[in-house]
């Protein structure tokens, strides 16, 4: 604990004192922040898988019955009794869920609802219910029905816990189905988008075309809109009205073609930021003396380049994958039939109020993602060695044929990415597609369509602003604890271990788990249910990992010396912190805050189970309108979006300009 | 100069006194949160019209589309947040029921709707404002294109000329779906020909949107031909110019209704039933009937612009109680027949 002083100066005794009371107050720090991320994420996924545990069936022994022919009562007997003698149902027909029900006639073969006969029924425990005709009856009474009237009684599911549910998921092809299909996608969209994105990255590191820094541009221009636009998109280019459909040829745009090209499109920028960055460290030694040997271009490409970036796309790989299986706005746009997860979970808990399945499926789904982020992790760490200090960067010389089919590749990269956008814009902007092809803006009066109209975009840049105050300075002390704190070592450990998790964690799953957690009226925290604040939350927590990497990287830059000078010269932490560190990391705090900025505008899959009334939200209004079959308005909004995030894009880079200018003088000299 | 103070003075006071007023009104008044799935752009016009009678009463509105809205009252079972519920499906409202989680209240003059519109309990857990209507849109300039004719039944759209070109909601998750799911059930027959009906039309099926209305418009936008939805967002887009024509198949059509109920446990008891007394009025049925052709009072409606005119007769004669104690069964066999890839197409 008072390593740092011992080391920093003899007569540790003396500054002892300070130190102890600063590392106190960062180990509440630290606390408080740990706490924080049990709150907002390991209870929240507890509750969840909980819920998923949470079964509902039909408890025969719970319920008894008395016949009367015509002779007299009979003696109670119990359904499961009765169930037994005729054998009608086994178990696994017991099975259901909350909203279940179960017909008493079923257990009695020869039952005629014209006989004579009167049937009397109890419930042994009150705590279950059975229905007469659409009333409940709840106690434990005898009640009287003739058989007419017996006929219209249900017996409701009573809880329990088990894993039934899991059972009934995997006995549903429908449902399970969903998995091979989210698979697939995912691979698929994967090789695409990888070796797209390699392409584009390669002409960017490695030749001398022109125009690099207007294609680096474009190329991230998907970043900055809701997943579900190029669905939109996809709909106007090739779908049944659409400009270009015969390009496919007859095959349907709704399904598998439709979300692979989707999502190749909102993947390709986080594939090509990894990519770029691997090939950027190669070293350009091995290019010299590959030279020197004479060596192929083809050789030298598959013997040093793709070697060397191998880890940058094997962590390219598992960061689409991870995108696009856990993504649910693309394929509920064009998914057509096509079933995939993300989308089941949605199915399942708002077409059915199934909350059990939808979390079911939530856990199902967090397989592939936990294991995809363990695999990218586990590269990752590899990759640290790869590095070393003399490397030479590689710098490419011109060469007409390859500079050429370079930027006609990437000419065509930037169509396909700056015409989908501009394909929604002109489509927002179309009166009546495709019967009145007038241009209005009609599409923009959202106050006559689902979502929530021009509220929801104020809410949404509301959402984005506090998300990213309070975002950016969550995890930028949270690092800053990890990172400058000394002893502790198994809170730090466990607490860094947390910030990795929320990658791993779909959003909707996160969102799911919210709903459980919060909506309990036994949870303190009930309150915030429902506001704004709660989207917050979520919305730091699901994009939580990549803001701590960003601060942890900017806070390793900065010696340790700076604390330990402090604490011999007697300040408190706080000080460095504001006088030295906090200004020293500035570009990459704000770059934090615009990465959460830009994520709260465009996400859905998080916020999608939590907005309310009062705040619903832009990329939720998307969908919703997407969803009623306003597709213009849709579109309209998603480049709303856009435009915003373009503005907080050139705002963020005005601003870090001045502050690099005033802050990071010491950077050029 | 004296005159014009005291005249300022007494204005000012006037003022004082009328605001005075306004303000202890408005603190009398009771703010009532309603969920509702009414369409948005009505809810202010309902709020204006039930407060020109009881100006006491503030709504909150909290609205969203049936499923959520529904999702969101189950998620709070056991922590209500709502006093009322004013415009959501009858099927929810059952579901609700069953979990003992409406306030039965017997509202003064039901006897006066027309009884298919009331609970069938004793006292009425819930009562229904106006039904909403199952048809078929039919984009006439698309339908022409691929040469086909409008169909009169629906067994017609078993035709194999129709194939690819209808689309339907999924009732798995929606209420519209459910409802054309149920009512061919009950008019094809419950145990098989219903069954077989939907196994024939599945053929001939593009695909099962998500939500209710988006099979019209997708219809008006000619995205694909023939959408089944319901009459209301027809005679909608119709009204915007969408070169549609509604129809009503022969063998009639299944409906819902929206309906009122008081949520158990409302610390508003008396605002919420005043609420729901106003809600079964003269005045709010035909302040219904502006948007919906069929409403709980008879004798009230008039003929909505675009609506078909023999809707009224088509509607079949729907038996609540057998497709909400069945609606668990019914949705897993659709499940299990039609929700997969391996079966699609």
């Amino acid at each position: 604990m008072t390593q740092s002083a011992a080391t920093t100066a003899p007569a540790a005794p003396l500054i002892k004192p300070k130190t102890s009371k600063d590392d106190r107050i960062m180990a509440g720090f630290i606390l408080v922040i740990s706490l924080y991320l049990l709150v907002t994420l390991a209870f929240p996924l507890y509750a969840m898988l909980s819920k998923s545990f949470s079964t509902y069936a039909f408890d025969l022994t719970n319920f008894e019955f008395q016949v009367n022919t015509g002779d007299g009562w009979s003696e109670p007997f119990s359904a499961a009794a009765q169930n037994e003698k005729i054998q009608k149902f086994k178990p696994e027909d017991l099975v259901t869920s909350s909203d279940g029900r179960l017909a008493p006639t079923d257990l009695f073969p020869d039952f005629s609802f014209r006989s004579p006969t009167l049937y009397k029924l109890r419930q042994v425990r009150g705590d279950t219910s059975f229905l007469f005709k659409t009333d409940r009856i709840d106690d434990t009474d005898w009640h009287e029905y003739n058989s007419n009237d017996f006929r219209r009684i249900v017996i409701r599911a009573s809880a329990d816990t088990g894993l039934d549910n899991f059972r009934t998921y995997f006995s549903t092809p429908a449902l399970f189905r969903s998995i091979e299909n989210s698979l697939f996608i995912a691979f698929l969209s994967t090789i695409i988008t990888v070796s797209l994105a390699f392409g584009f990255a390669y002409a960017i590191n490695r030749s001398t075309m022109r125009f690099k820094g207007l294609f680096r541009l474009i190329a991230m221009i998907p970043i900055l809109v809701p997943s579900l636009l190029p669905g939109i998109a996809l709909v106007y280019l090739f779908g049944n009205q659409g400009m270009i459909k015969g390009l496919l040829f007859g095959e349907s745009i709704y399904g598998p073609i439709g979300i692979v090209i989707g999502s190749v499109f909102f993947t390709f920028p986080h594939a090509l930021i990894i990519i770029t960055t691997a090939l950027a460290i190669s070293d350009g030694r091995l290019y010299e003396a590959a030279t020197a040997l004479r060596t192929s271009r083809w050789r030298t490409f598959w013997t040093v380049t793709i070697p060397g970036a191998r880890y940058g796309l094997i962590s390219a790989a598992f960061v689409v994958f991870n995108l696009v299986i856990t993504d649910f706005g693309l394929p509920k746009v064009i998914g057509g039939q096509y079933n995939m997860l993300a989308v089941d979970i949605y199915k399942q808990v708002i077409g059915q109020q199934n909350f059990e399945m939808g979390a079911v499926v939530s856990v199902v789904l967090l397989i592939p993602a936990l294991l995809a982020f363990s695999i990218d992790r586990y590269v990752q760490k590899k990759q640290v060695a790869q590095l070393s200090a003399r490397s030479v960067p590689f710098s490419p010389k011109p060469h007409k044929q390859f500079d050429r089919i370079c930027l006609g590749y990437c000419t065509l990269v930037a169509i396909f990415i700056v015409g989908l956008i501009a394909v929604c814009q002109y489509a927002a902007l179309i009166k009546f597609w495709p019967y009145n092809l007038s241009l209005s803006l009609v599409n923009y009066n959202f106050k006559v369509m689902d979502g929530g109209g021009w509220d929801s975009y104020i809410n949404s840049i509301q959402l984005g602003l506090y998300t990213a105050l309070a975002g950016t300075i969550v995890v930028f002390v949270g690092a800053y604890m990890v990172e400058k704190t000394n002893g502790f070592f198994a809170t730090r450990s466990s607490f860094q271990f947390l910030a990795m998790m929320p990658m791993a964690i779909p959003g909707m799953v996160l969102g799911l788990a919210y709903i459980f957690f919060f909506n309990n009226p036994d949870n303190p925290l009930n309150g915030i249910y429902g506001t704004l604040a709660i989207m917050v939350i979520c919305t730091v927590t699901h994009f939580y990992t990549v803001s701590h990497l960003t601060a942890v990287t900017a806070l390793k830059q900065m010696d340790r010396e700076f604390e330990s000078v402090a604490a011999s010269l007697k300040q408190p932490f706080h000080k460095v912190l504001s006088k030295v560190t906090v200004p020293v990391c500035l570009p990459s705090i704000l770059d934090i805050s615009i990465y959460l900025f830009v994520n709260a505008m465009t996400t859905v899959s998080a916020v999608i189970f939590l907005y309310s009334p009062d705040t619903t939200l832009a990329s939720v209004a998307v969908l919703n309108m997407d969803d009623a079959g306003d597709v213009a308005p849709a579109a309209a909004m998603g480049m709303m979006i856009f435009y915003t995030n373009v503005g907080a894009r050139l705002i963020h880079q005005f601003v870090s300009r001045n502050l690099v200018r005033r802050t990071q003088a010491w950077r050029g000299t | 100069m004296l005159k014009k103070l005291i005249k300022k003075s007494s204005l000012a006071a006037c003022v004082a006194g009328v605001s005075m007023l306004a303000m202890s009104q408005s603190t009398l008044a009771v703010d009532l949160t309603v969920y509702t799935a009414v369409e948005a752009e009505d809810l202010a016009r309902y709020a204006e019209t039930f407060n020109k009678d009881h100006p006491d009463i503030n709504i909150k509105w909290v609205r969203d589309s049936t499923g959520i809205v529904t999702a969101k009252l189950l998620a709070e079972k056991n922590n209500p947040q709502a006093d009322v519920v004013w415009g959501l499906a009858a099927t929810s409202l059952l579901l609700m029921k069953s979990e003992g989680m409406l306030e039965p209240y017997k509202p003064k003059g039901v006897e006066k709707l027309d009884k298919k519109f009331v609970d069938s309990g004793a006292v009425p857990s819930w009562v229904g404002m106006d039904a909403w209507v199952a048809s078929v849109c039919y984009n006439t300039v698309e339908a022409a294109k691929h040469g086909l004719k409008p169909p009169k039944t629906w067994t017609d759209l078993l035709k194999p000329m129709y194939k690819g070109h209808l689309i339907m909601p999924n009732p798995n998750s929606s209420g519209t779906g459910f409802l054309d799911v149920s009512s061919w059930l009950q008019m094809f027959g419950k145990e098989q020909g219903g069954w077989d009906f939907m196994d024939r039309l599945h053929k001939n099926i593009a695909r099962y949107t998500h939500s209710g209305s988006k099979p019209c418009k997708l219809a008006a936008a000619g995205e694909i031909p023939i959408g089944i939805s319901f009459a209301f967002r027809g005679a909608k887009s119709k009204a915007q110019g969408a070169p549609l024509e509604i129809i009503v198949p022969a063998e009639g059509v299944g409906w819902d209704m929206e309906a009122t109920a008081i949520i158990a446990g409302t610390s508003n008891q008396k605002a919420a039933q005043t609420l729901v007394d106003w809600s079964i009025t003269r005045k709010a049925n035909e302040m219904y009937n502006t948007g919906y052709a069929v409403v709980a009072m008879p004798g009230v409606a008039k003929p909505v612009e675009h609506f078909p005119p023999n809707l009224l007769d088509k509607m079949i004669d729907n038996d609540f109680e057998w497709a909400a104690n069945n609606r668990k069964k019914i949705l897993t066999e659709w499940l299990k027949r039609y929700d997969s890839k391996s079966d699609a197409k």
